[in-house]
Formats: structure tokens, C-alpha cells, sequence
């Protein structure tokens, strides 16, 4: 498998460290069923799916990649900094 | 038989080798199955299960039968299949699966009582009893079956792996192939063309035919030259592709060493290549299956394109009378090239009654060859014509049943081949291959035109799907007269019909299957392990598969056809993971007293990928404990240096550094004053902790943090991740400079005393105080000196850029020296902390909460952090939590290990009752008795109570007492002196 | 009280390891290294860099050259100066940290270069993918690496400081292996 990194362009696999599915992280300071669905919750669905890869071994830039999960096919990738646009 | 003229053999290079220990000729160009042939041998190897004669049926890498072991001892190769194997000087093979010998070989039994050893037959005879199995049957089945044995010896070659990038594969080198490559070639781009065979040509050099005037092999050497004149284009030869893989990467094994005589030592064997491509073109052709019929397993029965390799390219006759039996013109070609090579053809038979023929032998159009007899050696074989049972004398049997494409890469993607009727076979699936575009016989295209002008045109395809210009290219002229195929899977008839004759599964067998229902191809595959055998089914899969249909009322396109998975041939584990043995197993991170260390004996133990010294043995120590115990004495009483360099440094910076860290620690650093450091505990979302460490303030917005060795990479990935993604407004700026420092710990009562010395300065309390940092001046060279303590003392942590390492440590160890310490290692660090009830991830093992720590106090309620939620939680807050204690021996048994279980006095040692586990041990000579940590319900209220340790695996039981996790002045009064 | 002098130490002995069919692998001198990293603005880094040493600041993936001085793009937000001591003006418009003890720094160079690099990372070399000033933060036989194309044939590789023998180590078995294919 390969991602791109807006950065570094197309790289193999093994640069990269999967850091879990694109959610909105609540904030609130009190436990709560929006802190049990970022947690524990996962919609697995089968299609596109929006997901946070780390450019580990490369430049450090977390990436928030859209894939799709029948066909692994990677639709997009963007910084996660610059708020995935 | 070897013809006495043709061929692309180099006759000026006879070559000596032996098999079954026998010294035979070949030359240059052989393989060994075409050297074997030469040499007369009909049998050159026993079937899996009956241990049937077997000889070649193949001359590729598809070939079921004849697997041999190469070469001896640690060097000795099971399962080489002999017609790929290119002959070399000197080369030595055996036969397999027979004992004592190829023709005497006493399994051979099985296959007289074949009929109680059909498909099945383990699962449903070997049952009972139960315990029978492991012990007694396996064994004995396992001895009796199976193919060549593993030398059992550590592989004593190199081996190599390597990327590769280029925007078109092209992958196999026929026709199809080698358009496609010259097409993609004078367009420009970077092209890689592979094949497994050693000569690029592919059928063409099998092929009598004529291609642009020329002969087929002359056609391909010279479109193989041209490629090779371009500098945009690599021939990689030997080379199989065997996998498609996401994001068009491609898995290929190339043999680089296995035709040698002499390999120079770092020369390996094989390569395995990750080949990533914009396109790729499948061209690896097709495969011809055979027809089933009784004993259709005897050796001389062959394919009818491998009869055509041996004669026309190996210059070898199969046999001196061959019989040629087909459903397709393919036939007519085997047999128009025996008869000009010379050989006699005892007749051609077509299956198809509308067949004619031009050639001049005995035809028998509609007929079949219903039996053929030669246990050792084929002798006659038996035709069903419209007037009747014929038989002919013959030594080889030609067999075309027809061709199917190579579509095997195509699947590896989830492509699902699709059935056609034309062909009476299946084609690449038209999706579900993304950038894999199948030409020539992989498409279905077997006339040699068409699979020229495929090949040309799937690279235009290529070529332009990249954006690429497509320049004119001329297909040469060639053979175009279409492929036309009756289907013909299997003679009915008495006797066994074998399909797959690697794992000797025949019709019966399939059609068992089918009566017992299975029914899906998947399951009868499974039950009769049809297309499990090295060659995975390459000439049986589809027979089997209309069999099945058939048996299960059917047609084939209903029936469907088994996933093909990489690899398409066996790739040795030994090639994937070619690196990995000693030295490249993992990289290895040295301190820089790594050599120093080790010049002092240390034995190392590693840490991550560190290696760490374990301790320093003196003169006179005779164990490890000797040493250990030494080392903590010089520590609690005078001082002691170790290397503390592979705890991670992180440097942060930036305008909101201190409310970063405010976010990431439970406890708050904003308000730390410069010049302060703080022990921070880190925790995970989920409210469980992750990581603790000293983080010292240098500046107003600058900050430097350490984590634990074994974190290092986690908390730094986790920091990047919480500035990127969950504080992408912040002004924060990270840098791992863990090896920019050397860092050592001087602990001990005499540490300052030392270090005064040392630096020429006072260090009092009003100066450094605990839990402080100061800059400083140590030989001319700037450093950090930190007053932090992970052994309870009085301790500094001493910083200096890395490049002085190794001299600093050196003379802070012989400055100790000095003072009656010296250095100590991380058994004598572990015991210091253990005594002093300070975590290390034996804690921090990832299910444990501050709350569970006795750290609770540490989560503040001023500020938000990661895991506030998650740690609030009323299930991580509960008082019957497991807890950190302390535990201290109170029997005559001693020893508390690690890993054990705590259980209440009284109650029974089993799972359900386990109140607790030891996590942290050691024998304590500063107390003269073993101290623990663990975890205990409700622990911080049962101090002083007795607890039952129990060690299942070490069958130890050990009367504890419950205690505070701090056994050495609990007050800390040491530390700040 | 004690003279305390303290002798720098090189990670690796510095000079040629060892030359094979024309291609050599070469420990490379301690050079000061100091990352510059901006914040969320850039801008005032590169006017600074220009001003004060001479260098544009390089895009992502490449390399500015000045006499003496060279700057690496080294990562998201990070920027690697090798050579000079960073004027103090730079502290103006970025974070400065020293690392010039943190990495080891190797060439290889010669025809062979790329293909022994190949077998090691899975970065294309290809010279329209990585033509030389093009540099990369990547993976080399399992450890973090900086790669930069030198030249036609010559690349520098940078690992942290504690795995520059296990990068020797990969470096030469690689270069021996190589160097065999074309010995039969």
C-alpha cells in the first residue's frame, strides 16, 4: 500500500503509523456518551472511511487520508493541520 | 533422447551433473529436466500421496511432478522444480518422496490400496481415539507423504531484497510482452520487464514460427536488444512476479545466484523485489491443461506445448515414439514440429470430429485416448475412436487440452474471473485490477499476432491512462489463425483419472467431494487438496473445477473457480526476509558509553533497541547479584554513575508550550517556574496512564521533557499527533533530542561532593535545590545538570552534547572510583527504584490508572488534559480497583517472582479468586530481603494484612506482607539533603 | 580539584569504509547541524536565512545551497542548517536547536549508489524522482533516515547518532552484494 503525503509525495507503507478513524474529539471535562463514541465506537463502514496516518518515519505530518475500505483505494489525502481541507 | 541438430542450446558447452548420484552430460541452455530427458529418464521423482512413478509433465513453472532436492547439507534445496532449475556444472539432485530408491520405492504400497486412501480418508479412519493423533498418526502420515526435506541446518546464504520504481511493468517477456515493452520503451518511460524464464522470448522460443520474416527466437533476441539499447528500459530476467499488491506494488522474485556453480560469497541466491508502478501490463501468457483419462499420471505423458520446448528449444526428443492428443490445433503444431525434428508420431489424435490434417501420419479425428500403460515408463496407449479401442506403441503422449490464461495476478486484488465459452476457459476480470492490464495469452489472445498487437495495445492503454504521448509502432507479421477449442476435461472410464497429480487427487476424489456436498469449489478444494500443492493447482484447477460441475449438475461458469492468492509461485521465506538474520534482525542503538561498557565487561541486555550495561563485574564477583549488590551498596552509600541517555528528550517550544503541556500531562507545567523540573504523568485518552517523566522548564516558553526509554516513540508520535490534529492552533514546536545528549546519573551521599569537584562549584541547596536545573560549564563544554532521583539518593542528572560522551563518562566513573562507587548498571538502577517504589512500564503497563498508582492527586482540577474524561470514569475510581502495593516475604519461602498471583490466605489458587499480581521484584541488600511491587484490590487499605503469592509456572508459594510501595525513607528526606 | 577535559568523539571513525565497484561508503565529518523551525509563519525565517547566511529556504523535499552552508527541508515545520553557527537573528523568526551531535552522517557515491540504497529504502531513486538537491525523510533499513541526493551518483545518509553502526552495517552488506552481481 502507498499514501501520499502532501509533503513528501507518494511513499510506501512502512513510513506510515495508522492512528485511528477521523472523529471529532468532545473536549468536555466530564464523561459523557460523546466521549463513549470517540473512544470505544467505530462505524466500520464499508466504503470511504476518514482516518488519521502518521508520516512516521518521513516528515512527522499527520495526515487525514480518505479511503475506501472494500477496495483499499486511497481517495485523498491532506494535512491534518491545516484542518484536512 | 538428444536430436542431433537445433535447438538454443550451446553445444561447444557440455556440462557434467548428477542425479540420484549418477553422473549424466548436458549443456549450457539445459535445464534439468530437458538435461535429464537428453539423458533417457523417464522417472524422476514419486507421487505425494501413492507414490506413483512420476517423470516431467511440464517445461515451466507450473510443473507438478518433477520436484528434486539440489545440492547437500546445510546448502541442500527441497522441491526445486527441474524445469526451471537451469543446468550448471557440477550441479548434484535427488529424486524425492521415495526411500530406498527411485525404482524400488516400498510406500508404493499405498497406492495398491489406493482404494481405502481416497480424499477424505484421514479425516474420516484416523478419529479414534482421540489422543491417537498427535502421537501416533500424524507422525506416520506425515513420514509417509510429503516432498523434499529441509536440511534442518541454518540456511548458510545470502539473500537480498530490494525496491524498484517505474511507471510500466511489464510482466513476462513473450510476444505480448515484449510489444508491450517496446511500445512503453520508445514512448519514454521507465519500463521494467520481467520474466522467469533465464532467455526473454517467452513462446517464441519454442515457436517454429515465423515473426516479421524471421524466425520466432530470432525475432525476440532481437527485440530484446533493442530494448536493452534503451536507457529507459531494465530487463529483469530469472525474475517471476508473484503478487499484486495495494497502490500498485508489485512483489517479484528474481534468482540471482540458483544457475551458478561458484557463487561469490555476498552473491544471493534470490532477490525479492517490491516493484511499485504506475501500470502494469500482465502478459505472463497462458497455461496448457491436460485431459484427464486412466492412469493419465505415467510418466512420458506431457503437455503438448512442454514436448514443443523440449524439441524445438532443448533439442531433445521426448520419447522415440510419440502419440499427440489434442481438442485444439495446438496438437497439429506438436505434432508438424515432432515430425520435422525427425521423430516418429505413432499417430495425432483430435478429439474434434470435423478435424483435418495435412500431416503425414496415422489421424484419428473424433477419437480419445481412454488409457495409457508404463508403470515406469509409458508403453501403450489406448484410443476410443468411432470403430473401436485402438492401441498404439508408444514411449510419450502428447496432451493438449487447451489453454488457460494466466490470470493468477489478476485476483490478487479481488478480481473474479469471468467464464468464456470461445475459450472454454476464464478471462481477466474486466474490474477489480486497478492499473493491471492483462494482453496476449493472459487475456485470452493466443495466436502469436494477437498477442503481439495486445501487447502493443495495452501499453498504449498505459501510456495513456499516465497522460503519455503514444508513438507509432508497427506489429510485425505473424502466425493469426484463430484458437479454436472443443472443451475436453476428462475420458470416462475405468481406473483412476488423475487431475492434480502433485497432490494426487483424481476424478473420484472430486466427485466423492461432491456426493459428501461440497459442493462450493472452496470446500471441495479443502476436502481433496486439490490445488494445495506447490504448484497450486496451475494445470488441474479448472479440470477440477468442471468436474465438480459436472458431478454437481452444473456448467463450469456456475461452478466458479477457486481464488488465486499470492504468491503465484513459492517465494522462500528466506527471500522475504532476506536482512533479518544477526546484525540486520533490528537496528541496534549504542549509548556513547556503549564501548567504553564493554570495555569494562559489562554484560549488555536490551532495552528497546538499546543496549544497555546490566552490570559491571569486578574482580572476584562470580554472579550477576555479586555485582548488582555491590553496585547498590555504592549507591546508597557513596556514589554510583549510569548511563541515562536513552530516556527520551523532547524539546518544546513556542508560544504555548506550557498550555501544551498543560494538555497533555495530568498535572500542570505552566505554572512551573524556570529553572524547576516537575515529574509529569501522561496519560491516554481512555484515562489509563502512558508515560512518566521529568520535564524541566529552560525558558519561558521553552521546555525540555523526558519520557521513559521504552515510550520514547509513543509519546513523541502522541505530542505530534495532539499538536497536529487536537491543537492545530497552537504555536508548538517539537524536536526529539534525545541524541543530541549524553546524560548520566551521579547518584549517591557523595554525588555533590563530586560533582563540586568536578565542575568547581558550589551545588548547595540555595543554588540547586531539588527538583532544579542549572546550566553549566564542565571542561570548557556547556551542559545541563539536573537535580532529579530515580534511586531515592541525592542525585544529578548530568547533560552533555553527545560527541563528549563517552570521555565524561569515563572520568565521572574513575572520579567515583575515587570516592569507593563507581559505575552501576539497570540491575543495580531497577533494585534502587524497586527499594524506592518508583514506577517503570513493569507499572505503566498500559490497564493501570494515576488512581491505581496512588497518583490520583496528580490530575488536576484546574485545567483540561487527554484523559480527564476517560480517567473520571466511576469503573477506574473504584476502591476494590488492583492498587499498587508494596509486598515483603514473611515465610521461610523468600522469593517473589514476577508475574505471580496474590490470593487471600485460605482461598483456593485459581483464576476466579486472584486478588492481585506482582509486577516488580528484587532481592534488596540494603534491607537483606526480598521487596515487591504489585497490584492488590483494595490494596492501600489492606497494609499489614498477609497475602498468599502464588507462581503457577514456577510452582512457587510465597506468604507475603501487604506493605507501603516505598520501602527506604518513605519521608524523602535523602534526596533533598 | 580535578582537571576535567573532555575529548569529542566522532560517532564513527571519519574516511572511507570501504570502496566496491567504483562505489564507496564514507563517514562524512561533524559538521554543526541546528534546526530552525518557524511557527505557524515562515516568512520572516526566509528573509532572515537570505539575509544573514545567504540561503533561500527550501521547499519541501529539497536543498539550498550556499558557499559553505546548506539547508535541508527536514520535516513539517523543520528546517535542518548545516555548516555555519545560525546567526542570532534566526532566533528572531524560528526556534533554534542544536543537532549537530544528534545524527551520523554517510556518503555513497559511485555508479552503484542507487542500487545499493535500493536495497535498503523503499524510496524511488529514480533521477526525475530524487534528481540531485532533492532530499527525503524516510525509512532505511528500519530506522528513521534523511536522504539527500549529492550528486549524479553520490548520496549523503543521516541516521540518529546511536544506530550509525548498524547503518555502516546495512550500508556494506548492501554494497557487497551488489558489487557480486557483477563479479559472475
Amino acid at each position: 500500500m502507498r499514501l501520499t503525503c502532501p509533503l513528501c509525495g507518494e511513499r510506501d507503507l512502512r513510513e506510515f503509523t495508522y492512528r485511528g478513524a477521523a472523529l471529532t474529539r468532545p473536549e468536555g471535562e466530564t464523561w459523557g456518551d460523546d466521549w463513549h463514541d470517540y473512544i470505544h465506537l467505530r462505524d466500520n463502514p464499508a466504503g470511504e472511511n476518514r482516518e488519521y496516518w502518521a508520516h512516521s518515519t518521513g516528515c512527522a505530518a499527520v495526515l487525514l487520508v480518505t479511503r475506501d475500505t472494500r477496495t483499499h483505494e486511497v481517495l485523498g489525502s491532506a494535512l491534518a493541520k491545516g484542518g484536512g481541507a | 533422447m538428444r536430436l542431433s541438430t537445433g535447438g538454443q542450446i550451446d553445444r561447444s558447452r557440455p556440462l557434467d551433473f548428477s542425479f540420484d548420484g549418477v553422473t549424466y552430460s548436458g549443456y549450457h541452455g539445459d535445464t534439468l529436466a530437458s538435461a535429464l530427458m537428453a539423458n533417457g529418464l523417464k522417472v524422476v521423482g514419486r507421487s505425494f500421496k501413492y507414490h506413483r512413478p512420476r517423470g516431467i509433465f511440464s517445461a515451466g513453472s507450473e510443473e507438478p511432478n518433477a520436484l528434486v532436492t539440489l545440492g547437500a547439507g546445510a546448502r541442500a534445496e527441497p522441491n526445486v522444480r527441474a524445469t526451471m532449475q537451469e543446468l550448471f556444472a557440477g550441479l548434484e539432485a535427488r529424486s524425492q518422496n521415495r526411500w530406498p530408491s527411485l525404482d524400488w520405492d516400498v510406500m508404493e504400497v499405498n497406492d495398491l490400496v489406493a482404494d481405502f486412501l481416497g480424499a477424505g480418508f484421514y479425516y474420516k479412519t484416523f478419529m479414534w481415539p482421540k489422543a491417537f493423533w498427535e502421537k501416533l498418526y500424524e507422525p506416520v502420515i506425515r513420514r509417509a507423504a510429503g516432498l523434499g526435506a529441509l536440511s534442518g541446518q541454518a540456511d548458510p546464504d545470502a539473500n537480498e531484497k530490494a525496491f524498484a520504481h517505474c511507471d510500466l511493468l511489464v510482466i513476462g517477456a513473450g510476444p505480448a510482452g515484449l510489444m508491450a515493452a517496446l511500445q512503453a520503451g520508445e514512448a519514454g518511460v521507465d519500463v521494467i520487464l520481467c520474466d522467469e524464464d533465464r532467455t526473454p522470448g517467452g513462446s517464441l522460443l519454442s515457436s517454429t514460427e515465423d515473426v516479421d520474416g524471421m524466425a520466432a527466437p530470432d525475432w525476440a533476441t532481437e527485440a530484446v536488444a533493442r530494448l536493452a539499447a534503451m536507457p529507459n528500459v531494465r530487463i529483469m530476467t530469472r525474475t517471476t512476479v508473484t503478487g499484486v499488491y495495494d497502490g500498485g506494488t508489485y512483489g517479484a522474485l528474481e534468482r540471482v545466484g540458483r544457475h551458478l556453480q561458484h557463487r561469490p560469497g555476498p552473491l544471493p541466491v534470490d532477490c525479492f523485489w517490491r516493484i511499485v508502478a504506475k501500470r502494469a501490463v500482465l502478459a505472463a501468457g497462458a497455461l496448457e491443461r491436460p485431459v484427464a483419462f486412466q492412469d493419465n499420471d505415467r510418466p512420458g505423458v506431457m503437455l503438448s506445448s512442454a514436448v514443443r520446448a523440449y524439441v524445438n528449444r532443448y533439442a531433445v526428443a521426448p520419447g522415440s515414439s510419440v502419440t499427440v492428443f489434442g481438442n485444439n490445433d495446438d496438437a497439429h503444431r506438436t505434432a508438424r514440429d515432432l515430425l520435422a525434428a525427425g521423430v516418429h508420431v505413432a499417430g495425432l489424435i483430435d478429439a474434434r470430429h470435423e478435424a483435418t490434417t495435412d500431416l503425414d501420419l496415422p489421424f484419428y479425428p473424433g477419437a480419445v485416448v481412454s488409457r495409457v500403460t508404463g508403470r515406469m515408463g509409458l508403453e501403450t496407449v489406448s484410443l476410443r475412436t468411432h470403430k473401436g479401442e485402438v492401441k498404439l506403441q508408444s514411449d510419450c503422449l502428447s496432451v493438449s487440452g487447451g489453454w488457460n490464461p494466466s490470470l493468477h495476478l489478476t485476483c490478487h486484488l479481488n478480481g473474479r474471473p469471468v467464464w468464456d465459452e470461445g475459450i472454454a476457459s476464464f478471462l481477466p476480470a474486466p474490474e477489480g485490477m486497478p492499473g493491471l492490464i492483462p494482453a496476449g495469452g493472459a487475456a485470452g489472445l493466443f495466436p502469436t499476432w494477437e498477442a503481439l498487437e495486445s501487447g502493443r495495445a495495452a501499453a498504449a492503454r498505459a501510456l495513456e491512462e499516465m497522460g503519455q504521448t503514444v508513438p507509432h509502432q508497427k506489429v510485425p507479421e505473424a502466425e493469426g489463425a484463430p484458437y479454436k477449442v472443443k472443451a475436453l476435461w476428462h475420458v470416462p472410464g475405468k481406473g483412476r483419472a488423475w487431475l492434480d497429480l502433485a497432490n494426487d487427487v483424481t476424478v473420484k476424489d472430486v466427485r466423492g467431494a461432491a456426493a459428501e456436498n461440497f459442493r462450493s469449489v472452496e470446500h471441495m478444494k479443502r476436502y481433496t487438496t486439490q490445488g494445495m500443492a506447490p504448484d497450486q493447482g496451475k494445470t488441474s484447477n479448472l479440470s477440477a473445477m468442471a468436474v465438480l460441475g459436472d458431478a454437481t449438475g452444473r456448467d463450469v461458469a456456475q461452478t466458479g473457480i477457486t481464488t488465486y492468492r499470492p504468491p503465484y509461485v513459492p517465494v522462500p521465506i528466506a527471500a522475504m526476509g532476506a536482512g533479518g538474520k544477526g546484525r540486520g534482525f533490528a537496528p541496534e542503538r549504542l549509548t556513547t558509553s556503549h564501548g567504553r561498557s564493554l570495555a569494562m565487561n559489562a554484560p549488555m541486555i536490551e532495552a528497546g533497541l538499546w543496549y544497555r550495561p546490566s552490570y559491571f563485574p569486578r574482580t572476584g564477583e562470580k554472579t550477576w547479584r555479586q555485582s548488582c549488590d555491590r553496585e547498590v551498596g555504592m549507591v546508597r552509600q557513596a556514589v554510583g554513575i549510569a548511563d541515562v541517555s536513552t530516556l527520551g528528550k523532547i524539546d518544546i517550544q513556542g508560544r504555548d508550550a506550557g498550555a501544551f503541556l498543560d494538555f497533555v500531562y495530568a498535572n500542570t507545567f505552566s505554572t512551573l517556574k524556570e529553572g524547576r523540573v516537575r515529574y509529569g504523568l501522561m496519560l491516554r485518552e481512555d484515562g489509563h496512564v502512558m508515560d512518566d517523566g521529568t520535564t524541566a522548564r529552560l525558558g519561558p516558553q521553552h521546555y525540555l521533557m523526558t519520557t521513559t526509554t521504552a515510550a520514547a516513540g509513543e509519546v513523541m508520535g502522541h505530542l505530534e499527533f495532539a499538536a497536529q490534529v487536537l491543537r492545530p492552533d497552537w504555536d508548538v514546536r517539537l524536536i526529539s533530542v534525545t541524541e543530541q545528549w549524553a546524560q548520566f546519573a551521579v547518584a549517591g551521599p557523595q554525588s555533590r561532593a563530586l560533582l563540586e569537584d568536578v565542575l568547581g562549584r558550589d551545588l548547595g541547596g540555595d543554588v540547586l535545590p531539588f527538583m532544579g536545573w542549572i546550566p553549566v560549564t564542565i571542561g570548557g563544554v556547556e551542559g545541563r545538570l539536573f537535580r532529579i532521583s530515580f534511586s531515592g539518593e541525592l542525585a544529578y542528572e548530568l547533560a552533555v552534547p553527545a560527541r563528549y560522551g563517552e570521555s565524561l563518562f569515563t572520568q565521572l566513573v574513575k572520579q567515583a572510583e575515587a570516592r569507593g562507587g563507581g559505575a552501576y548498571g539497570m540491575e543495580a538502577l531497577n533494585v534502587l527504584r524497586i527499594e524506592k517504589g518508583l514506577l517503570t512500564h513493569a507499572e505503566l503497563h498500559g490497564r493501570t490508572t494515576a488512581f491505581d498508582l496512588g497518583l490520583e492527586r496528580m490530575m488536576s482540577r484546574k485545567k483540561a488534559f487527554i484523559g480527564q474524561a476517560g480517567a473520571s470514569r466511576p469503573g477506574l475510581l473504584a476502591e476494590d480497583r488492583e492498587r499498587l502495593v508494596g509486598l515483603r516475604p514473611v515465610g521461610a519461602v523468600q522469593m517473589i517472582p514476577a508475574g505471580a498471583f496474590l490470593f487471600t490466605e485460605g482461598e483456593e489458587a485459581v483464576r476466579e479468586n486472584a486478588q492481585g499480581y506482582v509486577t516488580s521484584t528484587a532481592f534488596s541488600p540494603t534491607l537483606g530481603h526480598t521487596v515487591a511491587l504489585g497490584f492488590l484490590k483494595s490494596g492501600p487499605d489492606r497494609i499489614g494484612e498477609r497475602i498468599r503469592m502464588v507462581d503457577h509456572l514456577r510452582g512457587v508459594v510465597t506468604l507475603c506482607e501487604v506493605c507501603e510501595p516505598c520501602f527506604l525513607d518513605p519521608e524523602g528526606e535523602r534526596p533533598r539533603a | 580539584m580535578p582537571e576535567l577535559t573532555l575529548i569529542a568523539q566522532n560517532a564513527l571513525p571519519q574516511g572511507v569504509v570501504t570502496t566496491l565497484a567504483g562505489t564507496r561508503v564514507e563517514v562524512l565529518p561533524m559538521r554543526r547541524l541546528s534546526a530552525l523551525m518557524p511557527g505557524p509563519d515562515a516568512g520572516p525565517l526566509a528573509e532572515a536565512l537570505m539575509a544573514q547566511h545567504g540561503l533561500g529556504l527550501p521547499a519541501p523535499g529539497s536543498v539550498e545551497h550556499a558557499e559553505q552552508a546548506e539547508c535541508l527541508w527536514f520535516g513539517i515545520g523543520q528546517y535542518l542548517l548545516i555548516g555555519p553557527a545560525p546567526a542570532p537573528d534566526l532566533a528572531e523568526a524560528a526556534t533554534l536547536t542544536d543537532q549537530s551531535d544528534a545524527w551520523a552522517s554517510v556518503l555513497l557515491e559511485g555508479p552503484r549508489a542507487r542500487h545499493v540504497l535500493a536495497r535498503l529504502c523503499p524510496l524511488d531513486l529514480r533521477a526525475r524522482a530524487f534528481a540531485p538537491g532533492a532530499t527525503a525523510r524516510t525509512e532505511l533499513a528500519h530506522m528513521g533516515a534523511s536522504v539527500t541526493r549529492t550528486g549524479p551518483d553520490g548520496f549523503r545518509v543521516m541516521v540518529f547518532r546511536s544506530m550509525a553502526e548498524t547503518l555502516l552495517h546495512e550500508l556494506r552488506a548492501a554494497l557487497e552484494a551488489v558489487a557480486a552481481r557483477g563479479m559472475v
